[in-house]
């Protein structure tokens, strides 16, 4: 940081914002069952995390001026609104620390906050959401005055009307009692403006305050807004995906990526001369009104990728034009690519002979791999087949003989009604439970398929049995849905089971072709992954690549600016 | 020149509601050739949607409509709801804003194709269908591989893909675009329109596309039309709207766009008026700053200034 702490309004040091991915209580059984089946078959280099979390922000440092207008800019889910949040505590950061005129305050307790509230301030995107709508517009922008206190009504009145005036609500005396439904969207941002600089604040952090207005009326708004900064000083924090909106608006910019700062510097600077690929990337990706332009410029591929699992290494690694062997590359990229040359049918088919479909492969870290189905992983899987089969059996079987129609082999004294009763219950839950895993597609599918297969047949051999219609009528339904289950389920994988069983052949020359398909894959990619690979063991069993460990990557000072990217 | 293959003669739109009609299109005129790719823009409530939707015939029902709509000089407008659905899709295909919400989430991809591909022919076999999407979607950079999988294993730019896939999986003549990629991210804007610059070559396809975003446009349209209030204000090729606009609203909509070259803001006064109870005159005459007094009596009409360039201002001619 080249500006000395104490000008600083606001000040962040590796700020970190996780958000724990909601999980429901059938992914949570599942990834038990799967974390045991993983123990059970001995798995190498540990048992994944089941612990997930968003990484939204994930240790980000950056110091704003006063007076200065520093612009958050990325695309959508890159983190700059929950950053924005974060530096007013309106999230809670997971990690890091938040100066705010020089006391930290990402600790702080909610109490002690209430007395700097009203030094910093937002401006929301969606002026319709955010003013009360039984509230005139004079209450809702008067009313951060009277919450903090010490003012006449009287006062607090004039007070309004001036703010109104300032931020061109006017005549501020005939909006004053109008109602938000009455209002422009323009006007409405003007009036959130003036509720968020009615106390005075230091720092106004701005989340996209003109994305939802008509072209014609953003001028004006941002106009306001620098107005708003040169009379009374006030800082700040611009949250935008239009890179034109900071440009023109900032006076620095930070360029965020998947919870990363990948550049940050004057705003001029940047846009004569983006340092690193992804800010080059945004920047000449933006449509200009100007015809005749030819954009001839590779973009980058993909999307931005999940943030539950950020790329290792550089972030922008799997999507960088100009990416090193140190980047940071790992098994899914190499599995990706694998499925992006399935775009030419011949090499697809030349691919598939050698190593098999992309969904073969699992990768883990910096490893890709194709194996042969395990034996034990199928026992565990057949172990928990019976079981779900015998608890079903038991029960039907209790229920009829409680019934009292027919006489059972296994069971000698009937169950009481109500336990069978919910046997049967339990017999259609799992059902429904194999159906739901159906539709989910989760790795647990194939624990789908089995209890609804399963089901099917205990089903269909209960209903052979003649007892009353309405217990017919009920396996009858449990019939549909397995059948119905399994259908859905089995169609899509046949395929895919029918190339597992493909033994690959153990010859020597047939790992040998094998690697040299492998080599030739590599070698194709538009990306520096052959370099990068570290280890390519084939044999007649398994295919492993394994990739080099990155390179250390940190915001280096470049110029006049700071760069995260190994190319500086 | 290429043949005209939709014609828009005088079309009016007038949604019933209970406070009177709000007249969304009023009397619009204008044509798409064959292969070529024309822009509407226009701000929220111009009535650009709805121009795109009343071509392709999915207005409420009660929706006054009136002018005339030929495609390959056929009238759409009276077409019975079941002539209609055999013409989307064959001849006239839809891309929508939101790619989410048009998947069905529980339908594979496969299943969404097959089912498009056998609604419009029977006799194709599932394989045969498969086959086609396979084609069409690697096309659209979507491997194979995702075939099977649901629309929520898809992220936003790949959903569009498929749907910009479905949509020519039928291989229609025109294709309306209706904010095609305002959903998505920049980059990912950027890819998606690269597309449709291809589709033009590879399907000889006219498309409509409607927008706010006039950088969209001037990327991938030959020519424009700007709506405002219900009717087109200017319309020609986007080299001469865009360089030389005639219209005020043009003129000022372009300079209020902030683009990565603005060095000073700029932008229009007022408010867009209300489609129930449209300005006397012309539509601008509230917010233009060129007004004159027979700008609030008299309705201007659409003049062509240039070969091909329309604009319908009463002082058009000073402009040039």
């Amino acid at each position: 940081m080249n500006e000395p702490g104490t000008d600083s309004v606001l000040r962040v040091e590796d700020l970190k914002v996780h958000f724990p991915v909601k999980v429901s209580l059938l992914e949570s059984v599942g990834s038990v069952l799967h974390a045991l089946a993983s123990i059970a078959r001995g798995n190498r280099g540990g048992t994944e995390s089941t612990h997930r979390v968003v990484h939204a922000v994930d240790g980000i440092s950056f110091a704003i001026r006063r007076g200065e207008i520093l612009g958050l800019v990325g695309e959508s889910g890159c983190g700059k609104t929950t950053t924005g949040r974060a530096v007013l505590r309106l999230a809670k950061p997971t990690g890091g620390r938040i100066f705010f005129e020089g006391r930290n305050i990402a600790e702080m307790k909610e109490r002690e906050l209430r007395g700097l509230r009203p030094r910093m301030q937002i401006v929301f995107q969606d002026p319709h959401a955010a003013l009360n709508p039984t509230m005139t517009i004079g209450q809702s922008i008067q009313d951060p005055l009277l919450i903090r206190g010490g003012v006449t009504e009287a006062e607090a009145k004039e007070k309004t009307m001036h703010v109104m005036e300032e931020v061109g609500l006017t005549p501020a005396t005939d909006l004053f009692d109008k109602f938000p439904a009455d209002l422009s969207g323009g006007q409405k941002q003007r009036a959130v403006i003036g509720r968020a600089i009615i106390l005075e604040p230091a720092l106004v952090v701005a989340d996209e305050p003109v994305a939802m207005l008509d072209m014609s009326v953003r001028a004006r708004i941002l106009e306001l807004l620098l107005n708003l900064r040169e009379k009374y000083g006030i800082t700040f924090l611009l949250i935008t995906h239009d890179l034109a909106t900071a440009k023109f608006m900032c006076d620095r910019i930070a360029i965020m990526y998947l919870g990363r700062i990948v550049e940050i510097g004057p705003a001029e600077a940047i846009y004569r001369d983006p340092k690193h690929p992804y800010t080059k990337a945004l920047i000449t990706a933006i449509p200009i009104p100007e015809p005749g332009r030819q954009r001839r410029i590779t973009l980058p591929r993909g999307e931005v990728p999940d943030a539950v699992s950020p790329p290792a290494g550089c972030r922008f690694h799997p999507r960088c034009p100009v990416a090193l062997p140190t980047c940071g590359w790992e098994g899914r990229d190499f599995i990706s690519h694998l499925e992006e040359r399935r775009l030419d049918p011949t090499r697809a088919q030349a691919d598939e002979g050698q190593l098999g479909l992309p969904e073969m492969w699992r990768s883990s870290g910096r490893t890709a791999e194709r194996r042969q189905p395990s034996h034990d992983l199928f026992l565990i899987f057949v172990a928990s087949w019976l079981v779900i089969a015998g608890i079903s059996a038991v029960l039907y079987a209790a229920h009829l003989h409680s019934l009292g129609t027919y006489g059972f082999p296994f069971v000698g004294a009937g169950l009481s009604v109500p336990l069978a009763s919910m046997g049967l219950a339990l017999s259609l839950v799992s059902s429904l439970v194999a159906l739901n895993l159906v539709w989910l597609r989760s790795w647990t599918e194939g624990w789908g398929v089995r209890v609804a297969v399963v089901d099917l047949l205990f089903s269909g051999y209960v209903a052979l049995i003649p007892v009353t219609d309405a217990f017919r009528g009920v396996v009858a339904l449990h019939l549909l849905i397995d059948g119905f289950a399994v259908y859905w389920l089995t169609r899509p994988f046949a395929r895919l089971a029918l190339l597992r069983r493909r033994r690959f052949s153990a010859t020597r020359e047939a790992a040998e072709r094998t690697r040299r398909r492998l080599n030739d894959v590599v070698a194709n990619a538009p990306l520096p992954m052959a370099q990068a690979i570290e280890d390519l063991h084939v044999d007649a069993d398994t295919v492993t690549v394994r990739f080099r460990s990155p390179d250390p990557l940190k915001l280096k000072d470049v110029g006049d600016r700071q760069v995260e990217c190994l190319l500086y | 020149m290429n043949e005209p293959v939709l014609v828009v003669q005088d079309l009016r739109v007038y949604y019933r509601t209970k406070r009177g009609p709000v007249k969304a299109v009023d009397g619009v005129t204008m044509e798409l050739r064959e292969g070529e790719t024309v822009g509407i823009v226009g701000e929220t409530g111009c009535g650009k949607s709805t121009l795109g939707k009343s071509i392709l015939g999915l207005l409420p029902p009660g929706t006054e409509v009136s002018g005339s709509l030929t495609l390959r000089d056929r009238e759409l407008l009276g077409l019975s709801p079941g002539e209609y659905r055999r013409l989307r899709g064959e001849e006239l295909a839809l891309i929508f804003q939101d790619p989410m919400t048009r998947l069905d989430p529980l339908m594979t991809i496969r299943a969404h194709f097959v089912e498009t591909l056998r609604a419009h022919d029977r006799t194709m076999s599932r394989d045969d269908a498969s086959e086609r999407a396979v084609k069409v979607l690697r096309s659209m950079g979507v491997p194979d591989s995702r075939l099977d999988h649901y629309p929520h294993e898809f992220s936003g730019g790949m959903r569009q893909r498929i749907m910009i896939a479905m949509s020519l999986v039928l291989r229609p003549k025109v294709l309306i675009a209706d904010e095609p990629t305002t959903a998505l991210d920049v980059i990912v804007e950027a890819q998606i329109l690269e597309i449709f610059k291809d589709l033009r070559e590879a399907y000889s396809m006219s498309v409509l596309l409607i927008t706010h975003n006039l950088g969209i446009v001037a990327e991938v349209c030959d020519r424009v039309g700007v709506m405002y209030a219900g009717k087109l204000a200017e319309l020609g090729s986007v080299e001469d709207v865009f360089r030389r606009p005639i219209h005020p609203y043009t003129q000022g909509l372009l300079a209020s766009t902030i683009h990565l070259g603005t060095k000073e803001l700029k932008s229009i006064d007022g408010l867009p008026p209300s489609l129930m109870d449209p300005p006397s005159g012309c539509r601008f005459h509230p917010r233009c700053p060129f007004v004159k007094e027979v700008c609030s009596r008299e309705e201007p009409a659409m003049v062509e200034f240039r070969p091909g360039h329309f604009a319908a201002c009463h002082f058009g001619a000073d402009f040039l």
